[in-house]
This record gives structure tokens, sequence and C-alpha cells, in this order.
């Protein structure tokens, strides 16, 4: 990182808690950089005002794809690369070629979409994480707020705002 | 908010906190293995050694070591075959359908539930490669190569060809939907490690960081995995019984093969998730997670499969009988009563009757009674595919051709291998990896522990 970052992190319990007060952050005009729980929290991607993810999308499209390319090598192969009478049926013998297309739709629509999901939220074995708080996978929720995205508002006045909130704990914490 | 039923039992006992969820199952990872893992592991390895005598000498001599004949040219390997496979699929019900379905109790259960669906998986996928011959060049039979690879195109009519992209696509999208789940325990298990132990989780945990917006990812794959995989699972077993189905061999000439199977698959397979968790949370002291209230809960499960592979018996009877077709008659009643009775009887008692034995509470609140009747209907499904399979090749067309199959030691061998590998597996899983998913217990602790009915 080219400069030095700072956080200050307030710590919450109660996943209830945390949902109010993230409301009550954001209407206090603080802006969030980001909440860190243990498990999905339910309505909290509502609550920090995060859009729907596109990820259905791209299984669909993913899906189809391999739908067609299903299709397409079946018919290449049984109809025009080298057509053979097997069991007296049609060259082009479509409720045979089913299974293997919905497999096919399966396989890419799944792969593809799960390849789309490490990519944009940046998961892979190398990936170095910044760890705000090691508690943050075991029993607490996180929530950071960076220094530099709320410059209106003073240090202080934002430990007071995680404090009123219901945040157990505030502190600090700085990235090189 | 999550709002339970008063009426529901609590999913997790003994008033457990989120710390307490990270520490009971972390710290079987972290901690030494107890002398009975290693019992255990080791027994599994000395299987997985002994049957891999009998794996190699296939091999080297080629399949005419087995028992098979002209006539039973199919026996133990697609037995095998199936049992593995339907084995499998009780992991992909746990974690997909009963994730649509919004079942909560299966968060204690379906990590190891899909551990077990992959390891039986390529236990299962094992006995085609093998019953090739010659595994080495199964790849140009097996996969759609250009012909200048020697071979024509594969024959897309056929359903031995369709169960090739079944299998394989059923074993990868398990095992990629298994991983996910992985990622944030991996992370949890990170970050309560220091050296070595940390490089290797962090490195399996992908920078998991559990930020909302990834959690949100999450959750959405999730979902659509679980949608994804509730009609593959259906798709696999229906296109394994069309290996028989799409035959014109009297028995195995049977529309009702794809729901029947489908239904055995779930019944062996919740057998099996049964006495691997029955073992799992007695060595684990996990009995707070997966509580009698999960047991009953599966052993209803195998109430209501068994009960449906039970009508599905009579059905084919009955459908012999009505068809009018004189050698589908025969084939039905050679089963009960001709050299093969005592498979159909073990079939029968096994997989009809005793689980029938589950409609009285007690029985199935009892964890002996669950863990018996676990390993009865397991071995019942595996006689309901040898009985399909062997008593209607074993009486051919022609009566000269009729024979009887006897296993040779190497068809028994190559059996156990499999067991050799399923449990080496398992047992290095129950070792190295949380064997409950935490992020999902710690998801639904709130809404379903007992201070929440208070």
């Amino acid at each position: 990182m080219e400069r030095d970052t700072h956080f200050i992190l307030g710590v919450y319990v109660d996943e209830n808690v945390l949902l109010h007060a993230v409301e009550k952050v954001r209407g206090s005009g603080v802006k969030i950089h980001e909440v860190y729980s243990p498990y999905p929290v339910h309505g909290l991607e509502h609550a920090l005002g995060y859009k729907r993810s596109k990820l259905p999308i791209a299984a669909f499209l993913f899906g189809m794809l391999g739908t067609s390319l299903a299709l397409t090598m079946q018919f290449y192969m049984m109809k025009f690369d080298w057509p053979m009478i097997i069991g007296g049926k049609n060259y082009a013998a479509f409720p045979d070629f089913v299974p293997v297309s919905f497999e096919m739709t399966v396989l890419l629509a799944a792969f593809g979409m799960v390849g789309v999901f490490l990519i944009t939220s940046n998961l892979k074995p190398w990936a170095q994480p910044r760890i705000f708080d090691v508690r943050s996978t075991d029993d607490k929720h996180i929530m950071a707020i960076d220094l530099a995205n709320n410059t209106s508002l003073k240090e202080d006045k934002i430990k007071s705002i995680l404090t009123s909130s219901g945040a157990t704990e505030v502190n600090r914490k700085s990235f090189e | 908010m999550q709002v339970t039923s008063s009426v529901r039992q609590p999913l997790v006992t003994g008033g457990k906190t989120y710390h307490d969820v990270t520490h009971d199952v972390s710290r079987q990872v972290e901690g030494k293995p107890s002398k009975l893992w290693y019992m255990a592991f080791l027994t599994a390895a000395s299987v997985l050694a002994l049957g891999s005598i009998a794996l190699l000498t296939t091999l080297w001599e080629g399949i005419g070591i087995w028992g098979l004949n002209k006539t039973v040219g199919w026996a133990w390997d697609i037995t095998n075959f199936v049992w593995w496979v339907g084995i499998g699929h009780a992991g992909t019900l746990i974690s997909a359908v009963l994730l649509l379905f919004r079942q909560k109790w299966r968060t204690s259960i379906n990590r190891a539930a899909e551990a077990m669906t992959i390891f039986a998986v390529i236990c299962a996928a094992m006995f085609p490669v093998i019953h090739m011959g010659r595994p080495w060049v199964g790849a140009y039979w097996a996969l759609p190569l250009p012909n200048t690879y020697g071979s024509l195109w594969v024959n897309f009519n056929s359903p031995l060809l369709w169960d090739v992209f079944a299998i394989s696509t059923y074993f990868s999208v398990s095992l990629v939907f298994w991983y996910i789940g992985l990622i944030p325990d991996f992370a949890t298990i990170r970050d309560r490690a220091t050296g070595l132990r940390r490089k290797i989780y962090g490195a399996l945990s992908f920078g998991w960081d559990g930020a909302a917006k990834t959690w949100m990812r999450y959750e959405s794959v999730s979902l659509i995995l679980a949608g994804l995989a509730t009609p593959l699972v259906l798709s696999v077993h229906t296109i394994v019984s069309f290996d028989f189905a799409t035959s014109v061999i009297p028995g195995w000439h049977t529309t009702i093969f794809p729901p029947y199977f489908v239904a055995g698959a779930i019944f062996s397979g919740f057998a099996m998730v049964l006495t691997l968790m029955i073992i799992t949370r007695k060595v684990y002291k996990l009995e707070d997670y997966i509580t009698i209230g999960h047991i009953e809960l599966m052993n209803i499960v195998i109430i209501i499969t068994g009960s449906i592979v039970g009508i599905a018996y009579i059905t084919e009877f009955f459908i012999a009988w009505y068809s009018g077709v004189d050698a589908e008659q025969y084939a039905f009643i050679n089963r009960a009563t001709g050299p093969y009775w005592w498979a159909y009887w073990s079939m029968m008692t096994c997989n009809v009757i005793s689980p029938q034995l589950f409609w009285i509470k007690k029985i199935r609140t009892s964890i002996v009674a669950t863990f018996l009747l676990s390993l009865v209907v397991n071995i019942g499904m595996w006689f309901e595919r040898f009985v399909i399979i062997v008593t209607s090749l074993h009486r051919d067309y022609l009566p000269s051709s009729w024979a009887m199959f006897y296993p040779s030691w190497a068809d028994v061998g190559v059996y156990l291998f499999t067991f050799g590998v399923f449990f080496t597996f398992f047992f290095l899983f129950a070792k190295f990896f949380p064997v409950i998913n935490m992020a999902e217990v710690k998801s639904v602790l709130k809404s379903t522990s007992e201070k929440a009915h208070k």
C-alpha cells in the first residue's frame, strides 16, 4: 500500500444491535468502509445499501453456454462429422442428447458462477487479506470506518457515534 | 431478524455461545488426534492396503479373474458402483434440497454429509474405470475425442456415456459446493493459528475476510448452487437407472426405475450419514450439535424413502403380472423363489420391513437402534442392486446358457479397496477439516438455541 491507512473499528456482539447500529451510523453521515462478520447476517446488505448481486445472471449465461456447447457438440459429432446408425435411431436423436446437455448446463453454470464469485470477491489461495480483528471470524461483528473517507468528521466524534450505537469496544487500527 | 416457532426443538443444545461453536469444532483440527482416531485411521489404511492387492492383480491379470461368466457379464462391479453412487446422494440432498426447503437442522450435518458424498462418488467412479480392463486407454472410450485418437466419436445414444457426464458433473459440482462452504471455516481456523498452520489454512481460506459484501455474494452462490445441485442429484441416479431401464432385459426394462432408484439412493445415503455421524459425534463429543433431534429427523427421512422403495418393489411385481409378458413375469417370480431367493428376501427384510421399526418413537430416538438399523439398510441396499443386476441376467434367453454368479476373491478385494479409500479419506477429513459448518451453525444459533425459546 502506498500510504498508511487508519481505521476506527466498532466491535458488536449482537446481530440485531449491529443492524440498527449500521443504520444509525450511516444516518449520522459516517461512511462505513465494510462490516466483517463470522456468519452471514440477514438484512445487513440492505442496511449497508449494497445492490443485489448479479451472480444469478452470470450463472444463467454460463448455463446457456453449456447447453449450446453440448447440443452443438452432439449434433456435430453424431449427425454431421461421422453419421452412424445406432440401434435404428435417427442420426440426430434429440431425446438421447438431453441428458448430456443437461449435465453440461449444470457444470458450466456452477463453475462459471463460482469463478466469477472468486474473481469479484478477490478470493484466491495467495490472497493476503487485511484482518482488522481476528475475532471477526469467531464471534464478533467488526464495523470498519476509513478515516480518509470521513475527513469532515473528527475522530472523537466518530468514536462516540459508534459507542452510542451499541459497540462494546471502539478501537483504532492502522495499516502500513 | 429470524423467528422460529416455539414448538420446535432447539437445534443446538447446551447453551453454546458463538465462541463455543468455534472452539468445539476447531479444537479437533488443532489438537493432536486421539488414540481412537489413530486406531480407526490405521484400520482403514490397512483395509486400503489389503484391497489394493486385489486391485493391482485385477489390473495386471485383467478382469478375467473376477467371478463374471458369459451369462452374468455384470455383477459386483456395477452393484458396487450403483451402491456407492446412491450413498453419495444423501450429502447433496442435505446440503442442497434441505437448503431450498429452509430446513435449518441441516447446518450441523451438511459438511460431513457432503464430504461423504465426494468420497462415495470417488469410490463409485473407480468401478466403471477398473472394469474397462485397461483404464489407461479408457479416456479414448469415454471422452468425446476426435477420431484421429484411435476410435470413433463416443456414442451419445448410450446411457453409459450419459453416466460419464452425469458422474463427472456430479463429482465436480459437489466438490465446488463443499469447498465454497469450507472457505469461511478455514478462515476461522487461520485466525486462531500461528506459524505453518496459519500459512496452510490461510491458503485454503483463499483470503476470506468475512466482509458483508462477500457474505452477500456467498449466500447468492450457495442458493444457486443448491438450485443447480437439486435437479443434478435427481438426474444422476435417474441416469444410473437408465443403464438398466433403457435395455431390453426382463427385470431391467422398467419405467419405474428412475424415481425408484432416486428414493433408494436417498434411503441408503441417509443410512450411511447416520452410521458416520453417530461415530463422529461420539468420538468428537459433538452431542450438542448433532442431537437426538437430528438423528430422529434423519430416521424419518429413512421411513419415507424406505416406504417408497417398498412400494416400488411391489409395483414392479404388479406391473410384471399386469403386462402379461411371460419373460417379465418369470424374471420376478425367479427373483423371489429362484436360486437367489435369499438375496431377494434379505433385500425385502432389510429395506422394507426393518425401517418400519422407526415408526416407534423409542426406536428412532435410540442411538444404538439407529446405528444398527443404519447398517442393516446399507446391507439391504447392496442386496437390492445385486438382486436387480444378477437375477435378471443369470437366467438367459437360452436355458442352456443359464448360470450362477459366484464372486472371486478379487471381486471381494476390490470392493474392500473402495471401503479402504472411503474411510481413509473420511478420517483424514475428520482430522484436518472442520467437521461441522461453523459459520452456518452460528447463523442459526440465535434463533434456534434454547435461550431463544425462553
